[in-house]
């Protein structure tokens, strides 16, 4: 016992001496003489505060340019719809990453000259780079659904970016009388976050259940089949009846037209007047990329999956929903891995190495209750041919025959992973 | 949609002249007959092969249906208004099936 206790003290005390050897660094930071050059990382989200930190940790000089002086993350926004979490739960600051020595530049790109290498910003100055990380996520389609643009968007939230919109539809969903409809649209693909919509369905449903349980969720489909369906469909018969509608494009799910001042649903073939509306439209990637033409005239942009360095300019690279990455998902959590990924690129190509051959892992947890939670999970490589692919037997999905308490456990792991890659990002 | 099979949109009212749009969807599994189920046995083929349109008891939509279709045919195209009437769909299916549709237009 003795033993135990005196190899514990030790082991306090290496952490406290690799705690001074951190703030030692800091001190030194400035010797910017060290590094091998400075990388501009545009958007502080799942893509762009993962590359930050994980270029700094390799000695490289960073400078994060967001908006907003918080980030609330699209995963876990729909515990905050169901009454789970307070949206405190889901928004992170910079100070975690400013204490890695990232500068932290509270303002907007407006501009990418692809030619000096810099970026200009809306405050006036401008950025130069070594090379540039733009994770900028996603715009949406507007006016692809009839009559859905942003000021629709105010009346039938997408709350598919989190925070202000999240608030929005949660607020909705308390105003509802017992016994209204909520409708979901849902998108596509490729979308960002592809369970998204089905995990917002059960945890609207997870509150109605328990608040206002004579109403209903009708999820309006541009699709005949989504991801995880199976154990989406077979967990809600399990916990909510029939609360939740899914109607599939063939069954005419797909919704063409909306009309916010009489709270209207049309999709191609039938007329919905609902309660709540939560159109998910169409999306592409964010239209800052147009200003070097990084889409190449598409929705998203394709880029050397080894490096995530655009195909069309050279010296930027592009994570995240953004890419085209292959055959992973746009999820959090696939950002996560590519910004690793890419940060690792980075640093080998400054120095004039070569870039590490990749390994990616993705894991979507869904909650269909607060205790029963799904996954799907899978890793990847480069093929042949340069593309990120699917390593054949390599993860899988929960089973569908597991009990409550597999359920149970998996619906931990989802807590459980989203401290993990929350503290991964911003800690 | 009597037969729950079939669905058609077609505009209530249009301006004489107007450019409209007609959608028409079939829950089908448009069986291409080249499938086989895990006990080996082929699964036939069975497709709706044929889809025609009248307005106004003139023909102005048909198209021939192979197997290449997919599962849930959807038909989206446009006409001119020209008359209030009627606008009739036809779907045939190779067990001999003819499901029908009928939707009304008011042309002002």
């Amino acid at each position: 016992m003795a033993r135990t206790s005196s190899s514990g003290s030790s082991r306090r005390d290496v952490l406290k001496l690799a705690g001074l050897a951190t703030a030692a660094g800091f001190g030194v930071r400035p010797a910017f003489s060290q590094s091998p050059g400075h990388v501009v990382v545009v958007g502080g989200g799942f893509g762009g505060a993962t590359a930050a930190k994980y270029l700094r940790r390799a000695g490289v000089d960073v400078t994060l340019i967001e908006t907003n002086a918080t980030f609330a993350t699209c995963p876990f926004s729909n515990t905050v719809l169901g009454g789970i979490n307070e949206i405190d739960a889901i928004t992170h600051g910079y100070d975690g990453l400013a204490a890695h020595g990232v500068q932290v530049v509270p303002d907007t790109v407006t501009g990418i000259n692809a030619a000096n290498k810099s970026v200009s910003l809306q405050g006036g100055t401008a950025v130069s780079y070594d090379r540039l990380i733009l994770s900028p996520g996603i715009d949406f389609k507007w006016g692809e659904i009839e009559g859905y643009d942003e000021a629709a968007a105010e009346v039938m939230p997408h709350a598919w970016k989190a925070g202000a919109q999240t608030e929005l539809l949660r607020r909705q969903l308390i105003a509802m009388d017992d016994g209204g409809v909520v409708a979901i649209a849902a998108p596509g693909n490729p979308f960002r976050c592809p369970p998204g919509p089905y995990e917002r369905a059960s945890l609207i449903a997870h509150y109605l259940k328990t608040h206002k349980p004579a109403s209903k969720v009708l999820i309006l489909d541009s699709k005949d089949s989504f991801s995880k369906q199976g154990l989406f469909q077979a967990g809600w018969a399990e916990l909510y009846g029939d609360m939740i509608e899914w109607v599939p494009f063939s069954s005419g799910g797909n919704v063409a037209r909306v009309d916010p001042a009489t709270m209207t649903v049309y999709t191609d073939f039938d007329t919905h007047v609902v309660n709540v509306a939560n159109i998910i439209p169409a999306q592409r990637s964010n239209r800052l990329v147009d200003t070097a033409d990084l889409a190449n005239g598409g929705d998203w942009c394709p880029i050397n999956q080894l490096t995530f360095e655009s195909t069309v300019q050279p010296g930027i690279h592009i994570l995240g929903d953004a890419s085209i990455a292959g055959a992973m998902p746009k999820s959090g959590f696939s950002a996560n891995a590519q910004a690793k990924v890419c940060a690792a690129a980075i640093a080998a190509l400054l120095r004039g190495d070569e870039p590490p051959s990749p390994s990616f892992i993705n894991t979507c947890y869904s909650l269909v209750g607060p205790d029963y939670g799904i996954s799907v999970a899978a890793v990847y490589r480069l093929n042949a041919e340069g593309a990120i692919a699917g390593v054949e037997g390599a993860g899988g999905v929960s089973p569908g025959d597991a009990n409550a308490e597999f359920r149970k456990m998996e619906a931990e792991y989802a807590r459980g992973w989203y401290a993990s890659i929350t503290s991964d990002m911003f800690g | 949609m009597a037969d729950g099979i079939t669905r058609v949109a077609v505009p209530e009212t249009a301006a004489k002249g107007e450019i409209i749009e007609i959608k028409a969807l079939a829950s089908h599994p448009m069986d291409n007959g080249f499938m086989f189920r895990d006990n080996g046995t082929r699964i036939p083929r069975w497709i709706i092969h044929r889809f025609e349109v009248d307005y106004n008891d003139e023909l102005i939509f048909a198209a021939d249906w192979h197997v290449a279709i997919s599962a849930n045919p959807y038909i989206s195209f446009h006409t001119i208004a020209t008359e209030s009437g009627t606008i009739n769909f036809r779907w045939f299916d190779d067990n001999g099936d003819i499901y029908t549709e009928s939707a009304k237009i008011t042309v002002v």
